[in-house]
């Protein structure tokens, strides 16, 4: 109103336009978030749909592959039925928890120490954590192969249980050693006074702070375990100890035949623990739980 | 309740860069002693190391005739109150209060007890249930002296409790301090870079600098006797001017020759006192309210002291009037009633009697 009333008497130029400027921007994001959105959607939307068509519909080259002519729950019966998916799907919960636990456990504790305890070397050490992230595990296998059939673990879920928390271990600490220090040195020095020890200052105190923190390290521990593909396929040799990722692709291709419908229905039903853990803890992650700690 | 000792202490970092260079300090029982001083001198180190959460590298600190040197913070019966508060911030307000006691496990009616019986006196009985992020500034602080109350330690540490909070909350929560102190009467130790906080707060100051202790002494003494040109011009708003002069005596006593030729005599009282100075060159010691409008008063030893106002601020209650002498800033306070323009020279009468000498050499007072 204001602009009208300046531009009629004269005094004013109009430059610009906020509310062009912020439509522009608005529509900008739209496009690459949709954009995003087919890219990351596409392969689960067309995992599913294969998973309700037949052996003889998904052998069908004519027609639009995207639509299902006659649906089926007969790849999802056969999965189930079979007493082997049900074994994988336990054997990779089994590894997953005790996995996550394990690491946690570590993960916060070395954290801990490399965060809040100054020590000759500690500075070092929580680099040396960061680094050993970098080594990839298509490289560190062939080494483990060796320790983990020493340790006569070879072809167990056990052997998993071991190993996996190489891969878990250095990543979490380093969130977590980011989080730790991310909390004000008052609150450790107030619970100091208050009489805490340094494993009450832990529990009572850094534990529930950090725990957006905590939840970010576990699902990326539950992500890793629950998807890792290279060690169980070097360690692991009878389906009766294969986790998921490796069960289906062993026990559903059969040389050169690939029973498509049940390898995508089991892809599909292996993902959900993961889709389940990330929307029930997203939104205790993303809280922000450390306001009103200090000021601000 | 305790007092603490500082003797001879020494805090020397990486470097051997030194925060605190051996000072010795007597805080008796129920006192209430603020340690001040600029940034880096010193005051927070030797308030975290009676705390505990320093290591001290020389000398000692004893809180109730025992060295605590090598006992940690849990163990001194301290209680400490941040700047930023340090509330817990998954707790509630009574749990936060409670922490301390339930540590030490104490039985649940008295946590209770003592919980209510501080935060009536703080009067936060209403928010006892509430987390520190649905607390305004001023009522996060009140919970973290209510922390530090329900402990009914030896020993209450402040390290600057107020900086973070608005004026106007600032001089609330510092009667509020006052308050407390008087009620539960817990020798006190206070930092504070505000010499307002520790004019109005203290029993006894401390001005710190560079590591030393520049003066101890209760606030009326600081203001009227600093002992050097840091304290002088420390204590006090505005600051004390200083203009360099010389003493020149004669047969009729003492005056002060300022470099633009204006000639202050010294009160015939002090004469002795800064007769050896004779002859050399001296600074002038002397606040903005006692360089003020001429006026009718029976008051001896006022003399005239001509100015040219540049700067003129209307505070409501006083005028300040800032000028030039010699190329230093000199400020005065005058009455709001008195006719002053910017460029008009004026006369203003200098109380000699509140007046310092510092020797320039030692910056000691005279």
């Amino acid at each position: 109103m204001s602009v009208t009333t300046a531009s009629s008497a004269g005094i004013y130029s109009k430059a610009g336009s906020l509310s062009r400027e912020r439509r522009w921007a608005m529509w900008t994001a739209y496009a690459s978030l949709i954009l995003a959105a087919i890219i990351f959607l596409a392969p689960p939307v067309y995992m599913f749909i294969t998973s309700l068509k037949s052996s003889g519909e998904i052998a069908n080259m004519q027609g639009n592959p995207w639509l299902v002519r006659s649906p089926t729950l007969e790849n999802y019966s056969a999965l189930l039925g079979n007493g082997m998916f049900l074994r994988f799907f336990v054997n990779s919960a089994i590894v997953t928890v005790l996995v996550v636990a394990i690491t946690m456990v570590i993960s916060v504790l070395a954290a801990f120490a490399l965060a809040r305890m100054r020590f000759f070397g500690s500075q070092a050490l929580a680099t040396g954590v960061f680094l050993t992230y970098l080594v990839p595990d298509t490289l560190l296998f062939i080494p483990l192969y060796q320790i983990v059939g020493g340790l006569g673990l070879l072809n167990s879920i056990w052997g998993l249980v071991l190993v996996y928390p190489t891969l878990t271990v250095p990543f979490c600490t380093w969130i977590m050693i980011g989080y730790f220090a991310s909390i004000p040195k008052e609150l450790d020095e107030a619970a100091l006074i208050d009489g805490a020890s340094w494993s009450q200052m832990l529990l009572k105190i850094f534990v529930p702070v950090a725990m957006p923190g905590i939840i970010a390290a576990t699902i990326f521990a539950f992500t890793v375990s629950w998807a890792a593909f290279v060690y169980p396929t070097a360690f692991v040799t009878t389906p009766d100890q294969m986790p998921l990722t490796i069960g289906i692709v062993s026990q559903l291709v059969r040389a050169d035949t690939f029973a498509w419908g049940q390898i995508m229905a089991g892809a599909l039903l292996a993902a959900l623990p993961p889709v389940v853990i990330y929307a029930f803890l997203m939104d205790y992650y993303i809280a922000g739980l450390t306001a009103g700690a200090t000021k601000g | 309740m305790a007092q603490v000792s500082l003797r001879k202490l020494v805090k020397a970092y990486e470097g051997n860069v030194q925060a605190v260079k051996g000072i010795d300090l007597e805080i008796a029982d129920h006192e209430f002693v603020v340690l001040v001083g600029p940034s880096g001198c010193g005051k927070s180190t030797t308030l975290r190391m009676i705390a505990g959460l320093e290591e001290i590298t020389g000398g000692d600190v004893a809180i109730g005739g025992t060295v605590v040197n090598d006992i940690p913070p849990r163990d001194r019966d301290i209680a400490m109150v941040f700047q930023n508060y340090a509330l817990y911030p998954h707790m509630s307000v009574f749990e936060n209060m409670a922490f301390g006691l339930t540590l030490r496990k104490f039985p649940k009616d008295e946590i209770k007890r003592r919980v209510d019986n501080a935060a009536r006196i703080l009067d936060i009985v209403p928010l006892l249930e509430r987390k520190p992020k649905a607390l305004s500034g001023g009522q996060r602080q009140r919970v973290a002296m209510g922390r530090a109350i329900v402990r009914d330690p030896k020993v209450f540490l402040f390290d600057e409790p107020l900086s973070n909070l608005d004026a106007k909350l600032r001089v609330q929560m510092r009667t509020e301090i006052k308050k407390v102190h008087q009620t539960v009467r817990t020798t006190t130790v206070y930092v504070t870079h505000d010499q307002v906080e520790a004019m109005t707060l203290a029993d006894r100051v401390v001005v710190m600098n560079h590591g030393v202790i520049e003066q101890v002494g209760p606030p009326q003494e600081l203001y009227h006797h600093p002992a050097t040109r840091f304290v002088a011009g420390f204590i006090g708003s505005p600051a004390m001017n200083f203009i360099p002069g010389r003493l020149e005596g004669d047969a009729h006593g003492l005056r002060l020759v300022l470099g633009s030729g204006v000639i202050l005599p010294v009160p015939p009282e002090r004469t002795a006192r800064y007769a050896p100075h004779a002859a050399r060159p001296v600074l002038l010691g002397i606040r903005p309210e006692h360089l003020t409008d001429k006026k009718p008063t029976d008051k001896r030893n006022i003399a005239d002291f001509p100015a040219t106002p540049e700067v003129i601020e209307p505070m409501g209650m006083e005028t300040l009037v800032h000028f030039r002498i010699d190329g230093h800033e000199i400020s005065a306070r005058l009455d709001p009633a008195c006719p002053v323009a910017v460029g008009e020279p004026i006369t203003l009468a200098a109380d000699m009697d509140q007046m310092h000498i510092i020797d320039p050499e030692t910056d000691k007072v005279l």
